[in-house]
């Protein structure tokens, strides 16, 4: 079932916010939320117009008097726009602001790089104290949203914007914690967010067809990072490989390669995420994925490559 | 001891005459500080510390207290010296400030007690306290939320966001200082960015707005004390203001902005002080 994440996560908050007095809804215009949403939570929701800087220091006047806002924006306008609010407001006094971000990644689709956010991961998870999570389906953003009610401190949460794909069948997703979602031996897959996971899984499926076994990890914590799972799962592989709708420099890429050079067996991980440029063409959220060759396909030639160039230098040693 | 009591055996003139002399110390010390502008805010400070706000620093968190953002964080010694002056933490902490170990930066952080969000980025306190202002009135407590801006600070366009949703929200308790002190960094802040008519500006925005004589620390303490001034619209008080104001050789001078006092000029400061003090 397709279902969008961003409206998975305006259908969890609303009966949240009966439940718990203590949340406070602040929006920025964005039309996620209807009037008749709006009247129906009363003063737990205002819309502050558009203005993210305000939104956000709001958001943090609010939570150092015992409020937790979950506030809505623009993945692209929190990374940049609104960065200073966030880190300084927010991220410095640890306060339990959720920052809503949607059309994360490529999902703004063709309204193009102004509204596209392929910089958030890289510049959210530097931040002291930042929980950052990439859902990659509605029921993970329904999860993810309940849960955050034990997440102490801030908390950026990446969101889509259209409809995408449910992942299959797999134990509940738990913020912090990489879900596996198929073991293998030869070479690990690593993705966050919709159509990367669902990329991986599909190559992961080739892979087999050619004897190579991959294990796929939904990494949709990037902060705190699960060093465990990735380690385990990368000691006995051959090959690490990351998929990401994100500049393939900070992100999941950057988050895994660091934490496995600090290990003392590290294994090999090549980074597939955007091109070093911006979005050049008109598409939605799948064409693009498409265009940039973020696909199951470009898995499978990657891993291919690399393994059957690792089998040459092994052969002439 | 309560402020009123405090004001009671001292008069506000006596505590701002403290207040400057703390920031004239810390000044000489190896960082120097932004003297200009703490000495434009002093009488502010003294007014809201020692009549107007309903804070005790034995209780600094009472979640009932009213609460105030220095906005114009740079300003961060005349803080300091009023919160130890006001009893947050002790007078003698204020010799360390800019040296290693202290906890008293150059700009407010959080370790301090009395200090609510660290603050020196401009263009914050605005949005913070119409947060506090919220949360206070949507938990149905009476307290105010108040606020010092810069008026160089009001270059900064996050300072009209948070102004807008203000007034839109109707934060009535929500109460704003401009330090009016007219310059900045590099010099006047109409030249560099002109702000006139300031106060149309603001009422133009939805505010209530009054006009005094930054200096006048019982004037200052009588119009803060009475707001909101008009029901449904938070307040902001224009306070003229002179950069560092009672320092003949400094006031008025965009030069006074960051200091390092020597020997020779920290004696020359206490002077002028003394003088000043005699004089009033």
């Amino acid at each position: 079932m397709s279902r969008a994440t961003r409206e998975a996560y305006r259908d969890t908050l609303l009966p949240m916010l009966e439940r718990h007095p203590e949340l406070i809804c602040l929006d920025s215009d964005t039309g996620l939320f209807s009037a008749d949403h709006a009247v129906a939570a009363g003063e737990q929701y205002v819309n502050l117009g558009i203005a993210e800087h305000n939104l956000m220091g709001m958001a943090a006047g609010l939570a150092a008097c015992g409020r937790i806002p979950f506030v809505n924006t623009m993945a692209a306008f929190a990374a940049s726009r609104a960065l200073e609010a966030i880190k300084i407001d927010i991220a410095y006094n640890r306060l339990p602001v959720r920052i809503m971000a949607t059309h994360g990644g490529l999902a703004a689709g063709h309204l193009g790089p102004t509204h596209q956010a392929l910089e958030d991961l890289a510049v959210l998870r530097v931040l002291p104290g930042m929980t950052v999570v990439v859902p990659a389906d509605a029921a993970a953003t329904e999860a993810f949203v309940e849960q955050s009610l034990d997440v102490s401190g801030p908390l950026y949460v990446r969101l889509g914007r259209k409809a995408t794909p449910a992942l299959p069948e797999a134990p509940p997703p738990v913020i912090g914690t990489a879900q596996t979602l198929r073991e293998g031996g030869d070479v690990v897959l690593a993705a966050c967010g919709p159509y990367p996971v669902l990329a991986c899984l599909a190559a992961a499926d080739d892979l087999a067809g050619h004897g190579i076994e991959a294990t796929v990890l939904n990494v949709h914590t990037l902060r705190p990072f699960d060093t465990e799972t990735l380690t385990a799962a990368a000691r006995p592989a051959r090959l690490v490989v990351t998929v990401e709708e994100h500049w393939r420099s900070g992100g999941l890429g950057g988050a895994v390669a660091e934490a496995l050079a600090e290990q003392t067996a590290p294994t090999r991980v090549l980074r597939l995420g955007m091109p070093d440029r911006f979005v050049d063409t008109v598409g939605n959220q799948e064409h693009l994925v498409t265009h940039y060759d973020l696909t199951a396909e470009r898995v499978v030639r990657t891993v291919r490559t690399a393994l059957d160039t690792a089998a040459l230098s092994g052969t002439t040693r | 001891m309560t402020a009123t009591q405090a004001t009671a055996l001292d008069t506000l003139e006596e505590v701002a005459a403290r207040i400057r002399s703390h920031v004239v110390d810390m000044c000489a010390g190896p960082e120097g500080g932004h003297l200009g502008g703490a000495f434009s805010s002093v009488e502010v400070l003294t007014a809201l510390y020692f009549s107007v706000l309903d804070v005790d620093p034995r209780r600094p968190d009472d979640p009932e207290r009213d609460r105030f953002l220095l906005s114009k964080g740079h300003a961060a010694v005349a803080l300091y010296a009023t919160l130890a002056e006001r009893g947050f933490f002790p007078v003698g902490e204020l010799s360390g400030y800019g040296r290693p170990g202290s906890r008293l930066m150059g700009h407010p952080v959080r370790a301090v007690p009395g200090v609510e969000l660290p603050t020196g980025s401009l263009g914050h306190g605005l949005a913070l306290a119409c947060g506090f202002a919220l949360a206070h009135r949507s938990a149905g407590r009476d307290a105010r939320s108040f606020v010092l801006l810069g008026d160089g600070e009001l270059q900064e366009g996050s300072v009209w966001e948070a102004a807008i949703a203000a007034a839109s929200l109707r934060l009535d308790r929500l109460v704003a200082v401009v330090d009016r002190n007219g310059l900045q960094l590099t010099g006047a802040t109409d030249r560099i960015a002109p702000m006139e008519p300031l106060a149309d500006r603001w009422r133009s925005f939805g505010w209530a707005v009054r006009e005094v004589d930054g200096h006048d620390a019982a004037a200052l303490a009588d119009h803060l004390a009475a707001a909101p001034w008009e029901p449904g619209r938070p307040s902001v008080l224009i306070a003229r203001t002179v950069k560092g104001h009672g320092l003949p050789f400094l006031a008025g001078r965009a030069a006074s902005h960051y200091v390092t006092l020597s020997p020779r000029n920290h004696a020359r400061a206490r002077a002028a002080l003394r003088t000043t003090e005699t004089a009033g």
